[in-house]
């Protein structure tokens, strides 16, 4: 999938992948997709919800070896 | 006259049919244009307690909610300029897994029982354990509590503090970071009122 912007978050725990997603998004345009991986478990339902809550539309999450690969759209 | 009556009954039946769905989808568009709030009074001044504030503070605002922290008592030592001396005591707290953040992985999964009267006895006992801490929380990507605190305010966190427990505990407002509004219990809870989550930590 294409991105514009890439974040890793992997090693980092809760709530740094929600807040450091935030601040990548917002360097971003509308309709820019933003790749993130992480390795949190807990951020597979927190995207999830962000999303829901902030009206970003997740476009996908994929696991891959205990790794986390989330791809968001910025509203 | 029967004409009227007869509209009279049909409005009714009408408005009866229609407003309960026309309400809904009214209170609907109220719930999702409002942007929703927290209010949270932070009233603990150890490593630990410091966590949940801030934690819950920086990720409502990331989720764009409005966000106030009142800080009273001993939460005030969450907003002085240097958080590197805040501890945590395992003492009477059982709750607290005594583990060490170093070594191989059967020795890191070991829970050291330690009793409270040997907790209590051997001097510097409380430093280690928040040594220890420290290192637990670096090991684990857990951000430290300054960079919480940073990024709450980045992103719009309002900070209120009690004045009256900062006089009560000596303190002087050259001890905490920028940005504080100093602010009384009737200031705090009309924010309270309105606030969709309030909690007191």
């Amino acid at each position: 999938m294409n991105f514009d912007k890439e974040l890793d978050a992997r090693g980092l725990n809760c709530p740094l992948p929600i807040l450091r997603a935030k601040k990548a998004l917002g360097e971003l345009t509308s309709g820019q997709v933003l790749r993130i991986l992480a390795t949190d478990p807990g951020s597979v339902k927190d995207f999830v919800a962000f999303a829901k809550q902030t009206g970003n539309e997740l476009l996908s999450s994929a696991e891959n070896n205990k790794e986390f690969e989330f791809y968001i759209k910025r509203k | 006259m029967t004409d009227l009556t007869n509209i009279d009954e049909l409005i009714n039946q009408r408005l009866e049919a229609l407003l309960p769905q026309k309400l809904e989808a009214l209170l609907q568009a109220r719930e999702e244009a409002k942007t929703p709030s927290l209010a949270i009074i932070a009233t603990k001044g150890t490593l630990d307690w410091g966590y949940p504030p801030f934690i819950l503070a920086s990720t409502a605002a990331a989720l764009g909610w409005d966000v106030t922290i009142f800080f009273t008592f001993y939460g005030l030592q969450l907003v002085k300029k240097d958080l590197s001396d805040l501890k945590v005591s395992p003492l009477g707290n059982p709750g607290m897994p005594m583990k060490m953040p170093f070594g191989p992985d059967w020795f890191k999964s070991m829970n050291w029982n330690i009793p409270n009267i040997v907790q209590g006895n051997v001097p510097g006992f409380e430093s280690l354990a928040t040594a220890l801490m420290q290192q637990t929380i670096k090991n684990n990507g857990v951000a430290s509590l300054t960079e919480l605190r940073e990024l709450s305010q980045e992103a719009g966190v309002k900070f209120s503090v009690c004045q009256m427990t900062v006089e009560l505990f000596g303190f002087d407002h050259n001890d905490f970071v920028d940005g504080m509004e100093y602010v009384g219990a009737a200031s705090f809870l009309p924010v309270a009122q309105v606030a969709d989550v309030t909690l007191f930590i």
